[in-house]
């Protein structure tokens, strides 16, 4: 068959490629590159922190220095260079107390992000918080939110005006010496946002934080801690986007969330740091720790992610359900081509009576991608009548591409009911060819059914994000046919 | 409308399937192929809507004056060629709403009008689906996902209707149809005859051609038209076998 014009137009798309490459010109103030306790010092100085903080990180640092880089998962990548790092960049000048303060280069790049950070032009019905390398620039919509007594602050505020919730519950989901990262983590984690949903409250708006990585050979080290109350509610929604850059880059987040009684966290991720090129050379390193507790009865953390971006993702967005009747789900969609590698899932902690757990996977491999499932559902002894489903399907696209799936299950209760589905299937030459028929383009067609492939993690998604989602897992596939 | 040839075809590194098929179907015909298995009927579709896999070693198809072979498989779909599949593919996860509305107006667009909005299409696909006895119901699930085998063959009669094509091909709609099924989708064949739109229905049966009334039929035999009449040389191939007509030759 004549193929001509369609490989011409794929090698259009692929070399349209990543969207969000380009680098603000912005001075950065940046602490010299390595790691040391003078370095953990300093960040904690710089940002007038108490005495226990800072003894927090040190304790956090010591740890890390006993601790091995993890090797366990499927993912391939030269060693890291620990002291060719900065742990601590920020824009110059003096912190911006308001919004319209903030440097009018800084607000041009959240808005060509898409997330504009004037409330005027804002996405009606959702609070931002941008964090731009080891900083918060601002946050949109607080005035509002307070009014419903919710806080929606900078991490770094929050330990200034909010001191004793941040230390009831900083580390109390992830101690500090959880794992490397996590470690590595808690001793240079330079800002993040804090939420607080006061008790019966449901929030509002939606809230969110936008992470941009824009400095060079920077580490971006946040974290975040959402607390909600009894009976609260509050949908949450993190999106990452960083320039186009030869070198690897370091994302090393925790992400702490605490549900009490019949309170329910919505947390949703659209993750698309720099991928790399064609040939797999640069992208971020994305090793995050994320961590739900259902502490309370009947409370409910349900975790959503669409992860496209990353050279390396290995994340386990996991639930502990300590509260009786409470509820974990996991819903994911991990989408690596080129040279991406994603070793991605979570792990379902039942500890308490009738807790239930959902995991749905949907893992997409294209070009030379590699994606892993990698869960646990662990019952304890006192989990009386826990139940789990989980469900892992993985998609081919192309014959050079990998899925593997590893799921690890450990019951120690006689009455809980486990169930695990796993399907791999390839995107057949009949789907395209039947697609086309009808009048569809390529990638149209590759595009349609990858989101039908999708669809129950896709609906989980808050309404004004899936239309993003789905456009961005469009652009993703572009060029991976052909 | 459309004019084959000397068409020559083989599958990709494999054996030759079409060696020199004649065919030209002039506007508003149905022109039924029949032919004994392996004798090159599905290839000939597949090479007309623009399938992978087959190589056309010699030959011209000429569609309206344009060079058919030389267009990709969703152009030919926008130019107005339609292809209802022996196995309706699955598609799971889209609605058969979706898809058909996503079909329709990539079509639509490529043809110079403006995309359908969700109510007029629903009110469009309504209509269509009445042509070939298709619920409601049918057209919320997921695109042939389920389906019985003659719902799927309702459904491509479906598409048929809702795209509008100029040159419909029909490869076997008839086969694994009982005759209630076989009479629902002939009904929605007829339906959509017309002095601007031409048919080539592809066979093993006479029993389609008892509701699909061809104005000519072919026999395709060893990757050639061997023997071409009118629909009186159905009911002899039914009765003599495929065998009497090389016999003869």
């Amino acid at each position: 068959m004549e193929k001509t014009p369609d490989n011409a137009f794929v090698e259009s798309v692929v070399r349209k490629g990543y969207e969000h490459g380009f680098v603000t010109n912005v001075e950065s103030d940046a602490f010299p590159q390595g790691i040391s306790e003078d370095v953990v010092r300093a960040i904690s100085a710089r940002k007038a922190e108490p005495e226990w903080l800072l003894d927090w990180r040190l304790k956090a640092f010591r740890t890390w220095q006993k601790m091995a880089e993890p090797a366990w998962a499927k993912v391939g990548y030269p060693t890291i260079d620990y002291d060719a790092i900065y742990y601590y960049a920020a824009p110059k000048g003096p912190a911006p107390k308001s919004l319209d303060e903030v440097d009018p280069e800084l607000l041009a790049t959240f808005e060509k992000l898409g997330v504009p950070l004037h409330e005027r032009a804002a996405l009606a019905g959702v609070a931002v918080d941008a964090v731009f390398d080891s900083v918060s620039v601002g946050t949109t919509f607080k005035d509002r939110l307070a009014e419903a007594g919710v806080i929606f602050c900078s991490f770094s505020e929050a330990v200034h005006n909010h001191p004793d919730l941040v230390r009831k519950y900083l580390g109390s989901v992830v101690p500090r010496g959880d794992n490397y990262f996590a470690a590595l983590n808690s001793a240079v984690f330079s800002d993040g946002s804090f939420v607080f949903i006061p008790e019966g409250t449901r929030c509002p708006m939606e809230l969110s934080t936008y992470f941009r990585i824009n400095a060079k050979n920077s580490g971006q080290f946040e974290r975040t801690l959402i607390i909600a109350e009894r009976g609260s509610h509050v949908s949450y929604l993190e999106g990452c986007t960083a320039p186009q850059r030869d070198e690897n880059q370091l994302h090393a987040a925790v992400v702490e969330l605490v549900a009490h009684e019949d309170a329910e966290i919505k947390y949703s991720t659209v993750q698309n740091w720099y991928p790399g090129d064609e040939q797999g050379k640069g992208g971020i390193y994305n090793f995050v720790t994320k961590r739900g507790k259902c502490a309370g009865a009947r409370s409910k953390i349900s975790w959503t992610q669409v992860e496209t971006g990353s050279s390396i993702t290995w994340k386990y967005p996991s639930c502990v359900l300590i509260g009786d009747d409470s509820v974990g789900e996991f819903y994911s969609i991990a989408l690596t081509r080129n040279y991406q590698q994603a070793d991605t899932g979570t792990k379902m902690v039942h500890i308490g009576k009738r807790t239930r757990s959902t995991i749905i996977s949907k893992g997409i491999s294209a070009g030379h991608g590699q994606n892993t499932y990698r869960g646990l559902v662990e019952i304890h002894a006192g989990a009386d009548g826990a139940r789990n489903y989980s469900e892992c399907d993985s998609l081919l696209i192309g014959s050079q591409c990998g899925a593997h799936t590893f799921p690890y299950i450990t019951c120690g209760n006689d009455s809980a009911q486990i169930e695990h589905e796993a399907t791999t299937s390839k995107i057949s030459e009949d789907q395209l060819f039947y697609c086309r028929q009808r009048g569809l383009s390529e990638e149209d067609a590759v595009s349609l059914i990858v989101t039908g492939f999708c669809k129950e993690v896709l609906r989980e998604l808050p309404m004004e994000f899936a239309v993003e989602a789905n456009k961005l897992l469009a652009v993703s596939l572009e060029g991976t046919v052909g | 409308m459309i004019e084959i040839k000397n068409l020559h075809v083989r599958t990709e590194g494999g054996a030759e399937i079409l060696k020199g098929l004649d065919l030209s179907i002039p506007a508003g015909q149905v022109h039924a192929i029949m032919g004994p298995n392996g004798s090159g009927k599905s290839t000939l579709s597949y090479v007309l809507a623009g399938r992978d896999g087959y190589e056309v070693t010699a030959g011209s198809v000429l569609f309206k004056g344009q060079d058919l072979l030389a267009m990709a498989p969703e152009e030919r779909a926008h130019a107005g060629i339609f292809l209802g599949l022996q196995y309706p593919v699955e598609i799971p996860g889209v609605s058969n709403a979706y898809f058909l509305r996503t079909a329709v107006n990539a079509v639509r667009v490529a043809r110079g009008l403006p995309a359908l909005d969700a109510v007029a299409f629903m009110a469009e696909m309504r209509r269509a689906a009445k042509v070939v006895e298709l619920s409601t119901e049918m057209l919320k699930r997921d695109v042939n996902v389920g389906f019985s085998g003659g719902e799927k063959k309702r459904n491509e009669i479906l598409q048929l209707g809702l795209l509008d094509p100029e040159f419909a091909i029909l490869d076997e709609t008839d086969s694994g149809l009982d005759i209630d099924a076989l009479s629902v989708v002939a009904r929605g064949i007829n339906a959509h005859r017309g002095p601007g739109r031409s048919f080539l229905v592809i066979t093993h049966y006479q029993r389609l051609l008892d509701h699909v009334r061809p104005d000519v039929v072919h026999v395709l035999q060893g990757g050639r038209i061997v023997k071409t009449g009118g629909p009186e040389l159905a009911l002899e191939l039914e009765a003599r076998g495929y065998g009497w007509v090389t016999e003869g030759a």
